[in-house]
Parts: structure tokens; sequence; C-alpha cells
């Protein structure tokens, strides 16, 4: 029982990793009807960033903000003018093509520039560990869990409660009429991009400690948080947490209870099995089409 | 005098005036194709600088066989294609030796070259594969898993005497040939496998596998993954709360490892063909050397370059003229002694495939720094630890 159990909190907490970066999908899909396939490189991006600065002599928070700021301009504001903007007309399958190029090219340029070598992060919280009943449990594992929930939440709660938040859901759902209501369109888009860019930072901040700061890091995260956000529903920021929890402990248990060598192989797994009996996601909602 | 007679001497005479030039060239040119830049440019930079450290010395003390050693470095960029036409281009050069590449994968695809125009290239690659192919003019620096595991498996069974052992490995080439070797040089010994833990390239969380682990009871663990993994890997088990031998192969305990790692990586032993910080007076003395010249401390690769060099030395010397053919001949049965020839480093031996033999050491992670625990010594010198032992400081 204990056993199940390390698996489980051990699960938990890469879960909420994989769940922070899935909440990027579901976000910028909800709001700009957009798949960024570079989700992965946009947590790695930032890890480097806040590396930057910290060596540069700036305290940790100092580095978190400047890096905020930082990624706001390029991976919110640059990211939408250079590659969405000029291909949304074109549909979907563009931007999908040119993310995964820009995905690419992110990683290679982080490699040639940097180096190709493991850089360890330090941690947010201080190195310490619990015993509870015979499972060992790390501070950073409860703390990137309870932040990644808290996260998740409070991006959800923005987008149902707040007026900014509706008029953001609204501009996805549909875009003319939001524009004959009066809102500001461009503004709505331009503030997805740019949340979904801090909570890159945020998961970069969460995440990196434990897979460290390398150019290939985004990767396996992407893939993962993708599979993720479809299993808990793309329109849903809820799912993306169902999501990434579910992967990320079946993950665990498989691994152990199974065999090491599929481990990869769950995700893709309860894909294809939720996909098949609610293709809408767990907790997705069928989508209306447009007319 | 007849016209053929005539003909005769003057092709006899040709062939004498261009092998007494060939003979009377004023130096040896060794050319370092190494990787300056890539994935591989921490290891071809210091194998490059232990090389030119080496020449710098051997030409201040009269050069070999009064002859002095140029050389030129070229950059293969980590790229196997571009270490094939640079190796090409070395031999148009008319070089005596070549040193490197350091990577496997690019003195694999080069080597044929060298072969093909009988230039004796030594190399820093640890693939198995490099010496198996029967190239009668590739030398390595340094050990192969094929000769490394069972130097472990020794340390596993003899010195650490752990009856039952737990192996986390990487399911890649890499880590199924360093497991297999592993098992087969612990077949006849009292240890006795009872995990085999697979895990992924570029896997984060060793949980699962660390649990195993545990599981199995074992009296210790044997890792053996990439320096990122590797570090994961000694965190898990540190936050699982293993108290039991954790051993490796070179990796575990290497600098990238423990800086990773953290704290995470004390109380790690690992297997390291070559260190700077063994205890040798040889080794002492290089690293100090190497530290003046470059303001960095070599690692292994260092060691590589440095001690290729003299070995080279010390087997032209033997043969006692510049002729390649009778060189490599020559290395290929060399035993050079550290006494004799302080920049080998250790006592080393060299077999008919190109493969060396020599001490090694058993390094412990003692407070974010390596330590050496233990000389093992070499594998021709019998299954008799009672020498390392007693070396043990």
């Amino acid at each position: 029982m204990t056993d199940f159990l390390q698996l489980l909190f051990s699960g938990l907490a890469t879960g909420a990793i994989y769940a922070l970066a899935a909440l990027g999908f579901t976000l910028l899909w909800q709001a700009s009807g957009t798949i960024n396939f570079a989700q992965g490189e946009f947590v790695m991006l930032p890890a480097f960033m806040m590396l930057g600065f910290m060596s540069l002599g700036a305290p940790m928070l100092v580095s978190f903000v400047l890096t905020v700021l930082l990624a706001i301009l390029v991976l919110g504001w640059v990211f939408k003018r250079g590659v969405v903007d000029p291909l949304f007309k074109y549909g979907m399958m563009p931007i999908v093509v040119a993310t995964i190029g820009l995905s690419i090219f992110m990683r290679n340029g982080v490699r040639a520039g940097y180096s190709a070598e493991a850089h360890p992060f330090p941690s947010l919280f201080a190195d310490k560990l619990f015993n509870i009943a015979g499972v060992t449990v790390t501070l950073q594992d409860i703390g990137t869990f309870v932040l990644a929930m808290a996260i998740v939440m409070g991006t959800q709660a923005f987008l149902a409660k707040t007026v900014t938040g509706r008029a953001m859901q609204a501009v996805a759902q549909n875009t003319e009429s939001a524009s004959v209501l009066g809102i500001n369109v461009p503004r709505m888009i331009f503030y997805t991009f740019a949340i979904n860019a801090v909570l890159a930072v945020a998961a970069a901040l969460l995440v990196t400690p434990t897979y460290l700061a390398k150019f290939d890091m985004g990767e396996g995260l992407g893939n993962k948080a993708f599979f993720a956000a479809i299993i808990g529903g793309f329109n849903n920021s809820r799912g993306a947490l169902v999501g990434g929890l579910l992967v990320g402990v079946c993950e665990n248990l498989a691994a152990a209870y199974i065999s090491p060598a599929y481990k990869d192989a769950v995700a893709l797994v309860i894909f294809m099995v939720v996909i098949l009996f609610k293709p809408q996601g767990l907790l997705g909602k069928k989508e209306e089409r447009k007319v | 005098m007849n016209k053929r007679f005539a003909l005769k001497l003057i092709a006899a005479c040709a062939i004498a005036a261009s092998a007494t030039a060939g003979f009377a060239q004023e130096v040896i040119k060794i050319a370092n194709i190494v990787e300056l830049s890539g994935s591989g440019a921490s290891a071809g930079t210091n194998f490059k600088n232990g090389v030119e450290l080496a020449v710098k010395e051997i030409n201040a003390a009269g050069g070999i066989l009064g002859k002095k050693i140029q050389t030129t470095t070229n950059d293969t960029q980590s790229n196997p294609g571009v270490a094939k036409g640079l190796t090409q281009k070395a031999i148009d050069n008319d070089v005596f030796a070549i040193f490197g590449p350091v990577f496997s994968g690019s003195i694999m695809v080069s080597m044929a070259e060298s072969r093909r125009a009988e230039v004796p290239n030594f190399t820093g690659g640890e693939a198995a594969g490099i010496t198996e192919q029967g190239n009668p003019y590739v030398f390595r620096t340094s050990f192969t898993q094929a000769s490394a595991m069972p130097k472990v498996a020794r340390y596993i069974s003899e010195q650490a005497k752990l009856k039952t052992l737990a192996i986390i490995y990487v399911n890649n080439d890499f880590g199924k040939g360093g497991l297999d070797a592993l098992k087969k040089a612990l077949a006849n010994s009292p240890t006795k496998v009872v995990a085999e833990i697979s895990t992924d390239n570029g896997q984060v969380d060793f949980s699962a596998a660390v649990l195993k682990a545990k599981q199995s009871n074992a009296d210790g663990v044997f890792a053996y993954s990439n320096e990122e993994e590797s570090a994961r890997i000694l965190r898990e088990l540190r936050k699982q709360g293993w108290t039991k031998p954790i051993i490796g192969e070179t990796t575990l305990t290497g600098q990238k490892v423990i800086e990773l790692a953290g704290d995470a990586a004390n109380g790690a032993i690992a297997h390291v063909g070559l260190t700077v910080d063994a205890p040798q007076p040889a080794i002492r003395a290089f690293r100090a050397k190497f530290e003046k010249e470059y303001k960095y401390v070599s690692d292994h690769n260092g060691m590589k370059g440095y001690s290729g060099i003299y070995i080279l030395k010390a087997a032209i010397e033997k043969t006692g003229k510049l002729d390649r053919k009778a060189v490599a001949a020559t290395l290929h049965t060399l035993k050079v002694k550290a006494a004799d020839q302080p920049g080998v480093l250790m006592d080393v031996s060299f077999d008919a495939k190109g493969d060396l033999d020599r001490e090694s050491f058993m390094i412990e992670v003692k407070n974010g720094k390596q330590e050496v625990v233990s000389i093992l010594p070499p594998l021709g010198a019998g299954a008799t630890p009672a020498a390392a032992a007693a070396a043990k400081k």
C-alpha cells in the first residue's frame, strides 16, 4: 500500500507539471482557436531567460518578474504578430505547421546559442523531505502540486468570472458577434497570448528544477501536455488539470506494475480510449459549429 | 653501360632518394582531428590541450629520435563526415600519426582513411566496436565498456562483497551494452543480479524505477545512464531513503552529474579509467602542469591526449625509426612503464586489437567532490584485488 501511495504522490507532482503546460493549449484554443505545438518550447525558453538573469546576479524572484515581462513581449506579442496573425486567415493547418517549425527553431536556437548540456536550476522550495506513513514526499513535489492547482483554478476563475475573461471567451466562440457587441477583439486575443506567456514562465519556474534546463526539455513535456489537454477536454481549463494528473499518475503506476518500457505509451493509450468513448474529452463540452 | 642498366640505376636512385627524403623529414607531423565545436566540444578541447601539452614537453626535451613534433589542429564540428574529410586531408599532408576524433561515431567513419593510408590513429572513443573490426592502425587511449565492466564486477563481488544487485540502466545501445557486459562479468561471481530495471533516455521521473530496486531487496544498486538521468536517479534514490551502496561506471560520479544532483550525489561510487584526482605522482604532476598551462583542471580526455602522445613516443623509440608500419606493429604488443616514461601516466599495455589495459580507479563522491577510494589492478593482472585493497588509502 505504501508503494502504491508513493507512486501516486510522485505521479501527482509530475501530473501537475503536465497540467500546467496543458493549460496553455486549452487557453489558446478557448480564446483564439489556435493550437500551439511549440508549447513545450514556450516553457523551455523562459527557463533559460531566468537562468540568464540569475547569472547576471538577479535574485530568483526578480529574474522571474523580468522573465515574465520579456516572455509577454517575445512569446506573447512577437508570437502573435509574427506567426499567428499573418497565418490566421488561412485556417488552422498553416498555424499548426508553423508552430511545429517554431519549436524546432527554438530548440536548435537554444542549443546553438547556449549549449546542448543540461544546467541545474534552483528550486523555489527548500530541499526538504517529508516522511508520512512510509511515503516520502519532497517540499518541491508538494509546492509544485499546490501552485499548479492554484494557477489552473485561478485561470479558470478569471475566464469564467471576470468581464475580461468572459469577453475573451466570447471572442473565441464567435469573433464577429463579439466585435458587433463592442468587444475589442485584437486586444482580447493579445490578452490570451500574454496570459499564455505568463503561464509558461510559471511552468518553467516549477518544472525546471526537476527537468533541468536543457534545450530539448520541452519536447516530451509538450507531447504529454497535448495528450493531457485532449484527454481532459480541449475547451475546458479544468480538463487540463484532470488530464495532466491522470496521465502523470497512470504513467507512474504502469511503469511500476506493468513495465517501465511502456511508460511513454500510457498517455497515448488513455488518449485513444477517451477519444473513442468521449471525443470531446472527459470534461469537454461539445462544440457548436460556427455559422 | 647499356640503356636498360642506366634506367635501372636511375630508378634505383630515385627510389633511394625519395625514401631518404621520407626518413630525413625534419619534423614529425601529427594531426589533431578533434571536436572543437558542437556537442563534443568539451571532450575534444581537453583532448587537444593534452596532446599539445605533451608535444611542448617532448620538443623542449629534444623531441623523439632527435626530431621535433609539429602539430596541426582541425575541428570536426562533432560531425563524422567532416572528421573523415579532415583525416583524408591530414594524410595528403603526409602526417606521421593522427590523434582523434574523440567521439566513437566519428572515429568509426574516419579510421577507414587512416587504415588505407597505414597511418597510426589514436582515439578517445570508448565504443567496443572500434577495435573489433580488425583495423591494425587504430589505438585506444582509454578503456572500452567491454574492459571496464569486468573491473566493476570484480569490485562489486570481491571488494564491496554485494550478494545481490539491482541494475537500473538506460534502454539504448549504450545502456544495454553495459548491462550485458556487466551481467557477463558477474556470471561466475558470488553476486546475483536480482533486478534489471530498464529506463528511458530523457526520463524525468524515476520513482517507479527506484521503488522496484527497493522491492528487489538488493544489497546495492548499479546505476547506468546518461548524465542528466544519472543525476535524477541519484536524487530519487536519496528521496526514497536508499542507504545501500550506489555503484556506477564513469558517468555516475562525473562533475556534471555532481553539479546536477547536488547533495544527492554524495556517497555514489563509480569506476573511472582515468581521473586527475588519482594519487599517482605522474598524474599529480600532469594535473599541475595542465592547470598551469590552461588555467583549468583537465578532465579524463586531457589525460587521454597527453598520455597518447607519450605512448606514441615510446613506440617510436622502441622501433628505433620513423616507419609508420613498424611503429604500428610495435604498438600492438607494447608495454610501457610509467617509471621509464612518466608521460604515459600509468603502466600501460596494448593487445593485438589496439585496446589498452592499465590500472583504474574507484571514485566516491564526498562533499560534492570526487575522491579516489581504491585503485583497481589491470585486467591482465589476474583476479587478485589484494594489491588494490592495500593501496586503498
